[in-house]
C-alpha cells in the first residue's frame, strides 16, 4: 500500500450547509476534515458543471457527485477515482458529495429507471458514465485553454489538474480556467484513455471518508441534529402479524421529556424529546396485541415442513438432459440435504432515518440504498408525488442490504409517525426513527430460511454424470415493487448459484419451492449465494472424494468452459501451497484444509481455508487465501478490504449465526445470543487479485459466499465429518 | 443538573441521574463520535475514556461519571491516541466506520498502558469491540503499526 495519496471529504459539510437548508452550524461540529477549504461554486463564483456527476470550481477544487450510498464498500473513494482518471485531475482537489435521489439523472445503470444501491453494481454501472463524465469536463477545459491562448486544443496537455502548452511552457490550473470552460458548449463525444495510460486507476489510495470516521466527525443517521428535532422508538409486536388492540399510554407520558404517544400500522410509537426519554417511555408503555392472525410457527416445523416440499417437483429453474434416467444408471449416486437458518443483518447501526412532514412535502435523512422505491412508497403513502419526498444520503453504518427494502419498512414507520403527529403541536418537527439493536433482530427483515436436496452421480470413470437440486425457501422479491423479476414462478435470486452451476455435467435439474410465510425476508450480502455456494460447493468436494480425486484437481476438469473459476482457483491453490501438506498441529490438535470456488455479481472468488480442531472439539480457521477475478482493479487496495470483510462478514454466518423462531417469536435479542466474529477469531487473510482488461465488477458481496463452505471443507479434511447445517458444528 | 468534566471542559447537564452517558454525550452535548450499538456493553461502538480506562458509556449511568475525567473521541489526543488513528488512516482500515470510533478507543488505552502488546494481547483488548465489516485483519495491523511508531518515538527521544 504505498503511494497512498490523501483526499480530504467534503461531503458532510456541503450537504449540512447547503443540502439542508437550514442554519446547522450550530449543530455540526468543524473538525479537521471540514475545515481544509471553502465550499465550491458558492457566492457567485462561475462554475463549470457539464453533467451530474462533476462540478469545477474557481477555487481549484473538483466535486464528484456520487449516486451510491457509502456503506463501507468503497464507493466514495472507488467512483471518484474514476472521474479523477479521465479528467486527469490532482487527487488533492477532489471533493466528494452524495447525490439527491433523482432517478432521471442518477439510476443506477445495471437496473433501469431505478436508483438504489446493490448487487455489487456500483463499480460496474458507473464505469463508463463517470469517466465520460470526467473526460467531459476535461474536453471544455483544454477547449478554454486552447482559446484563451490561441493555439489548437490538440497541442495541450492535462497532468494533476493543470493544463500545459508544452511549446510555450504556459500552464493554467483547472479554477483558472472554469470561467470560460463554462461558457462552452458540452461536447457530446469525448475519447476515453487507454488503460496503459491509467494514472489512478489499478492504484491504492487513502480513503476519502477515512478521516472524518476516524475523527468521529463523520455524520451517520443517528448522528443528525436539527432544530426541534425529536426522538421516536416503536413498541413492535411480539409477533409478525399481530395488529395493536390498545394501549396504556399514562405512565409513559409521564416520563419526562416523552412528548407523544401514538398508534401507528408498525405498532406504538413513543415520541420524545431525546433517546433516553423515548426508550423509559417505551418500558413505561402497556399494549394489548391482537395475535389472532400471528405468526406462531417454530424454525423447527418450518424447517420440517421444508424437507417434505423437497420431495415433491418445483418451478424448474434449470434443466439440460435428463438427470433422472441418468442417475438411474449411474455407477455411484450421493444424496444430502442442507439446512440454513434465517439471518440477521445486523449492521452496527441499527435501522434508523429522520423524516420531516411539511405542507408541501416530505424530506428523509438516511443512509438511502433504494432511493427510487422508497421516493415511491412515502409519495403513495403521504399522497404525495414522487419528487415531493427529496431524500438526503447520509453515510451507513453498514447495511450488508438492510437498507435497500423492497416495502421501505423503516422508513414507512417514520413517516405514520410524523402523519399521526400531523394534527397536533408537534405537527411539521422533524422525527428520528431509532430502532434498538432489539428492534433491530425482532422486527425483520431476514436472509429466509432454506432447505436443499442434492442429488449427483458419478459415471464408473468417476466423472460427474448427473445433478438434481430441490431448493426450498421464502422468495425475497414476490408481492413486492420487483414482483416482476419474478419469472415463471423462478425468484432468481433464490437460484442464482445453483441454477448457473459452472461445472460441466450433460444431465441437470434445478427444482425451486417457494413457500410463503409471515416471516419478512430480504437480502443479505450475496442473497442466493449465501446457501447455494454452500451446498454446491460442499457436494462437488463429497464428488471428488467419491471419485478418488484431489478437489481442486475435480474441479478444474469440469470447468473447461469457464476459464475464470478456473483462474481463481488455480490462482488460490498455488498461494496457499495446496500441493504441499499442511503443517501439522500440536498433540491432539487435527489440521485440515478446505477450497470452493463461487460467481456472484460476475465477479469470481476462489479460496482456501486452513483449521485446526481442538482436542476438545472446538476448531479455528487459521489462514485463508483467496483469489479474486473482478475485471479491472479500479482500486486494488479496496477489493483487498472487501475480500477480507467478506470473508469475516461470511465467517459470521458459518460458525454462529441463526435467527430462529419459537412459536413465532424471535428467540435472539442482542448480540450475547446472536454472535459476531472477534478480533481473535479472524483468520490471517492473503488476497491475490488476477490482473484483468475485462470490464469491471463488483466486490461487495462476491467475498462472502466461497468461505463457509471451504471450512466445511477443510472441517472434513481434518476429521472426516460432512457437515450440511449452518452454523457449522462439529459433533 | 451534574457538572462532567468531559474532554477537559466543565459542562452541567439537566438529565436523569439513569441516564447512560452514552446518550448525554450524544442527545445532550452533541458528542456523536460514541456510537450506539447495542445499550449493553456487548458491542464497544460506544467506548470513551473514565480516568483513562476505556468504558462502555452505553452501560454507565451519567452519575457514575462525576468527578472523573471522561474523554471521548473528539476530545483524544494523547500520544498513543494519535499514534492509533494514524495507523488506522494509512492502513484504511475503515469500511462503514460505524464502530471505528470505539475500536480506537479502546486500541488507545489499551497502548497507553501496554506499549508493546503481543497479538494476543490485543486480541484480549480488542474482543469487546466488535465490527459487522470485520476489518479485523487491519484493525490488528494498525495497533502493531502504531505500537512501532510509539516506540520509534521513544528511541529518539
Amino acid at each position: 500500500m504505498n503511494e497512498m495519496i490523501h483526499i480530504v471529504n467534503e461531503s458532510r459539510r456541503r450537504f449540512l450547509q447547503v443540502g439542508a437548508g437550514l442554519t446547522l452550524a450550530l449543530y455540526f461540529r468543524p473538525g479537521p476534515a471540514q475545515t481544509a477549504s471553502a465550499p465550491t461554486g458558492e457566492a457567485g463564483d462561475a462554475v463549470l458543471e457539464p453533467n451530474a456527476f462533476v462540478r469545477i470550481g474557481e477555487d481549484n477544487t473538483v466535486t464528484v457527485i456520487v449516486k451510491h450510498l457509502e456503506m463501507g464498500q468503497g464507493v466514495y473513494t472507488g467512483l471518484p477515482t474514476l472521474v479523477a482518471e479521465e479528467l486527469d485531475a490532482a487527487w488533492s482537489q477532489l471533493r466528494v458529495e452524495g447525490a439527491p435521489a433523482d432517478a432521471k439523472r442518477y439510476n443506477n445503470l445495471l437496473w433501469g429507471p431505478m436508483q438504489g444501491t446493490g448487487g455489487s453494481t456500483a463499480t460496474a454501472n458507473s464505469f463508463e458514465q463517470l469517466r465520460r463524465a470526467g473526460a467531459t469536463a476535461r474536453a471544455m477545459l483544454v477547449d478554454a485553454a486552447a482559446q484563451q491562448w490561441k493555439v489548437p486544443a490538440e497541442s495541450l496537455s492535462v497532468s494533476a489538474g493543470v493544463v500545459t502548452h508544452p511549446a510555450s511552457g504556459r500552464k493554467a490550473s483547472f479554477g483558472e480556467l472554469v470561467k470560460t470552460a463554462a461558457t462552452l458548449p458540452v461536447p457530446s463525444e469525448v475519447k476515453l484513455k487507454d488503460p496503459r495510460d491509467f494514472v489512478f486507476i489499478g492504484k491504492p489510495v487513502i480513503r476519502t471518508d477515512s478521516r472524518a470516521k476516524i475523527q468521529g466527525a463523520a455524520i451517520f443517521t443517528l448522528d443528525l441534529r436539527l432544530p426541534d428535532m425529536l426522538t421516536a422508538v416503536v413498541a413492535h409486536p411480539p409477533r409478525f402479524g399481530a395488529k395493536v388492540k390498545g394501549f396504556d399510554a399514562s405512565r409513559a407520558k409521564a416520563v419526562r421529556g416523552v412528548e407523544e404517544v401514538v398508534s401507528i400500522p408498525a405498532g406504538v410509537a413513543v415520541v420524545a424529546r431525546d433517546f433516553w426519554a423515548a426508550q423509559k417511555g417505551r418500558n413505561a408503555l402497556t399494549v394489548d396485541w391482537n395475535e389472532s392472525a400471528a405468526f406462531k410457527l417454530d424454525s423447527a416445523t418450518i424447517m420440517a415442513q421444508y424437507r417434505e416440499l423437497a420431495r415433491q417437483p418445483g418451478a424448474v429453474a434449470r434443466k439440460d438432459g435428463d438427470p433422472e434416467a441418468a442417475l438411474a444408471n449411474a455407477a455411484k449416486v450421493l444424496e444430502a440435504q442442507y439446512e440454513f437458518p434465517f439471518l440477521a443483518h445486523a449492521a452496527m447501526e441499527p435501522m434508523d432515518c429522520v423524516v420531516q412532514l411539511r405542507p408541501d412535502g416530505c424530506e428523509i435523512w438516511n443512509g438511502e440504498q433504494f432511493q427510487t422505491v422508497d421516493q415511491a412508497t412515502l409519495a403513495n403513502l403521504l399522497g404525495l408525488r414522487p419528487e415531493q419526498v427529496k431524500i438526503n444520503m447520509l453515510y451507513a453504518g453498514g447495511s450488508f442490504g438492510r437498507r435497500a427494502n423492497p416495502h421501505s419498512d423503516y422508513l414507512v414507520e417514520a413517516a405514520a409517525i410524523a402523519k399521526a403527529l400531523g394534527a397536533g403541536p408537534l405537527a411539521g418537527r422533524p422525527i428520528k426513527l431509532v430502532w434498538t439493536r432489539e428492534d433491530d433482530m425482532r422486527a425483520g427483515y431476514y436472509r429466509p430460511l432454506y432447505f436443499h436436496s442434492l442429488r449427483a452421480g458419478l459415471d464408473k470413470d468417476g466423472k460427474l454424470l448427473a445433478w438434481q437440486q430441490w431448493i426450498v425457501g421464502q422468495s425475497i422479491m414476490a408481492g413486492t415493487a420487483l414482483d416482476g423479476m419474478v419469472k415463471n414462478g423462478i425468484d432468481p435470486t433464490s437460484v442464482e448459484g445453483a441454477a448457473n452451476l459452472p461445472y460441466a455435467v450433460p444431465n441437470i435439474q434445478v427444482d425451486l419451492h417457494s413457500p410463503k410465510l409471515a416471516v419478512p425476508v430480504q437480502w443479505w450480502r450475496s442473497v442466493g449465494s449465501t446457501h447455494t455456494a454452500f451446498s454446491t460447493e460442499t457436494m462437488i468436494d463429497e464428488l471428488a472424494q467419491a471419485a478418488g480425486k484431489d478437489p481442486v484437481q475435480f474441479r478444474l476438469d469440469l470447468l473447461g468452459q469457464h476459464p475464470r473459476h478456473a483462474g481463481v482457483l488455480r490462482l488460490a491453490a498455488a498461494k496457499a501451497g495446496w500441493e504441499q501438506p499442511l503443517t501439522p498441529g500440536k498433540a491432539g490438535e487435527r489440521r485440515g484444509r478446505g477450497v470452493a470456488v463461487h460467481e456472484s455479481f460476475n465477479s469470481f472468488v476462489a479460496q482456501v481455508a486452513e483449521v485446526t480442531v481442538r482436542a476438545d472439539g472446538g476448531f479455528a480457521v487459521d489462514r485463508v487465501v483467496c483469489a479474486v477475478d473482478c475485471g479491472i482493479a479500479i482500486n486494488p487496495d479496496i477489493i483487498q478490504a472487501q475480500m477480507e470483510g467478506g470473508i469475516g462478514f461470511g465467517l459470521s454466518a458459518a460458525l454462529y449465526s441463526a435467527i430462529t423462531f419459537k412459536e413465532g417469536q424471535v428467540e435472539q435479542s442482542n448480540f450475547h445470543d446472536y454472535p459476531l466474529l472477534r478480533l481473535g477469531e479472524m483468520p490471517a487473510v492473503e488476497v491475490y487479485i488476477v490482473p484483468s482488461t475485462e470490464p469491471p465488477t463488483g466486490v461487495g458481496e462476491p467475498g462472502v459466499p466461497p468461505i463457509a463452505p471451504a471450512v466445511a471443507n477443510a472441517l472434513f479434511a481434518a476429521t472426516g465429518q460432512r457437515l450440511r447445517q449452518l452454523p457449522l458444528r462439529l459433533t | 443538573m451534574f457538572n462532567l468534566t468531559v474532554n477537559g471542559r466543565s459542562v452541567s447537564v439537566d438529565a436523569e441521574p439513569d441516564t447512560p452517558l452514552l446518550w448525554v454525550l450524544r442527545d445532550h452535548l452533541g458528542l456523536t463520535g460514541a456510537k450506539y450499538g447495542c445499550g449493553m456493553a456487548l458491542c464497544g461502538a460506544c467506548t470513551v475514556h473514565l480516568d483513562g480506562q476505556p468504558t462502555r458509556a452505553c452501560v454507565t449511568p451519567v452519575s457514575a461519571a462525576i468527578g472523573r475525567r471522561v474523554i471521548t473521541i473528539e476530545g483524544l489526543d494523547s500520544k498513543a491516541g494519535k499514534a492509533v488513528q494514524s495507523a488506522w488512516e494509512k492502513l484504511n482500515v475503515v469500511q462503514c466506520g460505524y464502530c471505528q470510533c470505539g475500536q480506537i478507543m479502546t486500541a488507545a488505552a489499551l497502548l497507553a498502558q501496554n506499549p508493546q502488546p503481543a497479538d494476543a494481547d490485543i486480541a484480549a483488548a480488542m474482543a469487546g469491540n466488535l465490527c459487522r465489516c470485520a476489518t479485523y485483519v487491519r484493525i490488528l495491523a494498525a495497533v502493531k503499526e502504531a505500537a512501532a511508531t510509539l516506540k520509534g518515538g521513544q528511541d529518539h527521544e
